[in-house]
C-alpha cells in the first residue's frame, strides 16, 4: 500500500517536473535565441579588426584611446548619480507610501507608475520644455526674482540627471516599497517599547530590514542607466556621450560593428561585474529570491 | 530573512512589466502598387510630403508611405543585414555619393528619370538631386537684432558676439567653416583641408569655440527647434528650416555669407522591393512640374532648371533660394571629392574632438 503510494507520488512529481520543464521551455528557448546568441556573435564580432583579421585591435583601441576612458567614465558617473538621486527621492517616498492606509497606498503607487504608461520619449522631451533656457523653471525663477540669469538646466550633465532620475525612480520605489511592506510593526513596536526613540528605532530596526529592497532597487536602476540612450542623447546636447551613444555613432558613421560589439562586450563585463560585487556584498540573492 | 510581496506591490510591479512591452512596431508591407520613402523628418519631409509625394502619388495612382530615417549609415545597416525596407532614401550629396561608392544604392536608370535640363553637379549615378540648400549662420534676433554675424569669423568672435553657440555634432559642414572663421579664403578652404594638418587646424579652430557651444545638434528638426525655443543665441544649419522656424514665429535670422552649398537627392537603397516603380517616381518628382512646389513650403531651390522657365516661381520666392544668383555667388559648393577622400579620418578625428 505505501509502495505504490510512493511509486505513484515519485510519478506524479516526475509529471509535474516535465510539464513545468515544458512549460519552460519556449522562454528557454527564447532566451537561446534572443539573448545568448546575438551576444555570443557580438562577441566574435569584437574580435575582428578594421580588415577583418583576426585581432585583439578594437580592445586595443579602446584602452589607448583618452576618448574611450572618457565615455565610459561618464556612463559610470551618470549612472552613480542617477542612482544616488533615485535613492534620496525614492527611500521617503516609499517610506510614506508604506505607512499610508492600503487604499491610499494603491493610489500613491498609480502616481508612481504613471508616467511609465507615458512614452519614454515623450517625456524625455516633456522636461527639455520644462528645463531649457526660456523653459518653464527659468521662466518662473527668473519672473519671481529667484535668480537673474537663466540657468543651465538642459543639454547638460544637470538635465541628464534630472531626466534619468525622472524615468528610473519607480523602479528604486517598487522593490523598496514590497521591502517596506514587508516588514513585520511589531518589531518596530517591540523597539518603541523596549525605549528607542522612533529616530532610533528607524536607524536601528527599519532601516536595516527596508535594504535589502533598497538594494534590489538600486542594483536594477544601476544596471539599466549603463545602457541608457535616449535620455542623456536628447538632455545632454550632445556633450553628455555614454556608450551606447559611441555604439550608434560607430555604427551609423563608420560601420565600425567590430569596435562598437568591443564597447558593447566591455559594457556587458564591466555590468556583470558591478552585478556580482553587488551579489557578495549585499547578498542580493536573499533580495530577489526572498519572496519565492 | 523573507520578504514577502504585499499584493500592492505584485500588481505595480506587474504593471510596470506590462508597460515595458507597451512599444510595439508594426510595419506595413508594401504592396505592388506602394513604395516607402524614407527622408529626414521635420519641416522639410513636410514640404517633400506636400509638393511631391502626395501630388506624385495622386498622378501616379500608387500609394508612397513615408517614413523618417537618420541618412546613410542607417541604410548601410539594412542593406547588410539584408533587411530592406524603403524602396527611396532623400539624403544629401555626400551620403548619396558615399552610398554609390560603397553599392548600396542602386545605379540609376536614366532612360527613366530626365535630368538633361538639371542644373549642372546636382545628380549622381545613383541619387538624382531634389533640391539644393545651403549650411548657413543663424542669430537669435533678440539678442543680436539686425546685427548678426556677416562672417565665420563673427561666429567665432565670443567677445563681439556673448552668446551660446549651437554646432553640428558631425564633421560634415562643419570643418569648412572653422577654416573660414580662421582666415582661410573660401577658395582655398578644401585646399588647405586637403591634409591631416590642415583638418587638424579646423579642429583646433573648433575647440576655440568648444567652450560656448551649448548644444551639439544631431538633426535639422534639432536646430530649427533650438532657435524657435531661443536655447541658443547662434547655430549653423540649413536655410529652409530656418525659414520654416521664422515663419512660425522664432526670432531668428540667417545670412548666406560664407555659407555652403550642397543638394539633396534621392536614391533606391541596394535590394529594395519596389525597385521599379520607385524608378517611376523619382523620375516624376524629378519634372519641374512638381519640383516646382517644393520652394512654396520650404527655401530650397530646384536642381531641375526647367522650374524657372514655368514662370510659377515668384520673384519674392526665388530671391530667397540659395540657387539665385544674388545668394550663390556667397556661398562656398561642398567639394564631393574632399568629402570621398577624407570623410571617414575627419569624422573620427571630429568625434575624438568632441569627446577629449
Amino acid at each position: 500500500m505505501t509502495a505504490l503510494h510512493a511509486a505513484e507520488l515519485r510519478r506524479d512529481e516526475a509529471r509535474e517536473k516535465w510539464m513545468l520543464f515544458g512549460l519552460a521551455a519556449p522562454a528557454a528557448a527564447l532566451v537561446v535565441a534572443v539573448i545568448i546568441v546575438p551576444v555570443g556573435w557580438l562577441f566574435w564580432l569584437s574580435l575582428f579588426n578594421d580588415a577583418g583579421e583576426l585581432s585583439a585591435d578594437n580592445y586595443a583601441r579602446m584602452l589607448a584611446s583618452k576618448s574611450y576612458t572618457r565615455i565610459f567614465t561618464t556612463t559610470f558617473k551618470v549612472s552613480l548619480l542617477t542612482t544616488a538621486l533615485c535613492v534620496l527621492l525614492g527611500y521617503p517616498l516609499a517610506y510614506f507610501l508604506a505607512q499610508l492606509p492600503r487604499r491610499w497606498a494603491a493610489l500613491g503607487m498609480m502616481a508612481v507608475l504613471l508616467p511609465f504608461w507615458t512614452s519614454l520619449l515623450v517625456r524625455t522631451y516633456a522636461w527639455l520644455v520644462v528645463l531649457q533656457r526660456k523653459g518653464l523653471i527659468n521662466q518662473w525663477g527668473m519672473e519671481l526674482g529667484l535668480w537673474d540669469a537663466p540657468l543651465r538646466l538642459a543639454h547638460n550633465l544637470n538635465g541628464t540627471l534630472i531626466g534619468m532620475a525622472h524615468i528610473m525612480l519607480p523602479f528604486l520605489v517598487l522593490p523598496l516599497y514590497a521591502a517596506m511592506k514587508a516588514i513585520d510593526a511589531d518589531y518596530i513596536r517591540a523597539a518603541a517599547n523596549l525605549g528607542a526613540a522612533p529616530a532610533s528605532a528607524f536607524r536601528h530596526v527599519f532601516f536595516p530590514l527596508s535594504l535589502p529592497g533598497l538594494f534590489a532597487g538600486v542594483t536594477i536602476v544601476f544596471v539599466l542607466c549603463l545602457g541608457f540612450f535616449v535620455t542623456p542623447a536628447v538632455l545632454g546636447g550632445g556633450k553628455v556621450i555614454m556608450v551606447s551613444m559611441k555604439i550608434e555613432t560607430l555604427v551609423d558613421l563608420f560601420f565600425n560593428f567590430g569596435t562598437a560589439s568591443a564597447l558593447g562586450v566591455v559594457l556587458l563585463a564591466l555590468t556583470l561585474l558591478v552585478l556580482f560585487a553587488a551579489h557578495k556584498l549585499l547578498r542580493l540573492d536573499k533580495v530577489l529570491g526572498g519572496g519565492a | 530573512m523573507k520578504i514577502k510581496y504585499a499584493p500592492p506591490a505584485a500588481a505595480a510591479l506587474r504593471a510596470a512589466l506590462f508597460a515595458s512591452f507597451g512599444a510595439v512596431f508594426f510595419a506595413a508591407g508594401a504592396g505592388a502598387n506602394e513604395v516607402t520613402v524614407a527622408s529626414w523628418g521635420g519641416s522639410y519631409q513636410e514640404a517633400q510630403s506636400k509638393a511631391l509625394f502626395k501630388p506624385v502619388e495622386k498622378a501616379l495612382g500608387i500609394t508612397i508611405h513615408e517614413e523618417t530615417y537618420k541618412g546613410i549609415g542607417q541604410v548601410r545597416t539594412k542593406v547588410a543585414a539584408n533587411a530592406v525596407s524603403w524602396d527611396i532614401i532623400s539624403t544629401g550629396s555626400g551620403g548619396g555619393a558615399r552610398g554609390c561608392v560603397e553599392k548600396i544604392l542602386e545605379p540609376l536608370d536614366f532612360d527613366i528619370i530626365d535630368v538633361t535640363s538639371f542644373v549642372p553637379d546636382t545628380y549622381l549615378p545613383c541619387c538624382v538631386g531634389s533640391d539644393v540648400f545651403a549650411t548657413v549662420m543663424a542669430w537669435n534676433t533678440e539678442t543680436y537684432g539686425d546685427k548678426g554675424p556677416q562672417s565665420w569669423a563673427d561666429f567665432w568672435d565670443v567677445k563681439k558676439f556673448p552668446g551660446t553657440r549651437s554646432i553640428r555634432g558631425k564633421m560634415h559642414g562643419m570643418l569648412e567653416p572653422a577654416l573660414m572663421a580662421d582666415g582661410v579664403p573660401p577658395g582655398r578652404v578644401y585646399e588647405v583641408l586637403d591634409s591631416r594638418r590642415g583638418i587638424q587646424r579646423a579642429l583646433d579652430k573648433i575647440r576655440e569655440l568648444k567652450p560656448h557651444v551649448a548644444v551639439w545638434w544631431g538633426s535639422g528638426a534639432q536646430h530649427a527647434q533650438l532657435m524657435k525655443d531661443g536655447e541658443v543665441d547662434m547655430t549653423t544649419g540649413w536655410n529652409g528650416r530656418f525659414d520654416v522656424a521664422i515663419k512660425d514665429g522664432a526670432k531668428t535670422a540667417y545670412t548666406y555669407n560664407q555659407g555652403l552649398q550642397d543638394y539633396d537627392c534621392f536614391g533606391i537603397p541596394k535590394g529594395a522591393p519596389n525597385k521599379d516603380l520607385a524608378m517611376r517616381v523619382i523620375s516624376a518628382m524629378s519634372r519641374a512640374k512638381f519640383q516646382v512646389n517644393l520652394p512654396k513650403y520650404i527655401t530650397y531651390g530646384p536642381t531641375n532648371s526647367d522650374v524657372y522657365k514655368t514662370g510659377k516661381i515668384s520673384p519674392a520666392v526665388a530671391r530667397k533660394l540659395p540657387s539665385h544668383p544674388d545668394n550663390a555667388r556667397k556661398l562656398l559648393p561642398v567639394s564631393q571629392e574632399w568629402y570621398a577622400k577624407w570623410e571617414k579620418i575627419a569624422s573620427e578625428m571630429y568625434q575624438d574632438m568632441i569627446t577629449e
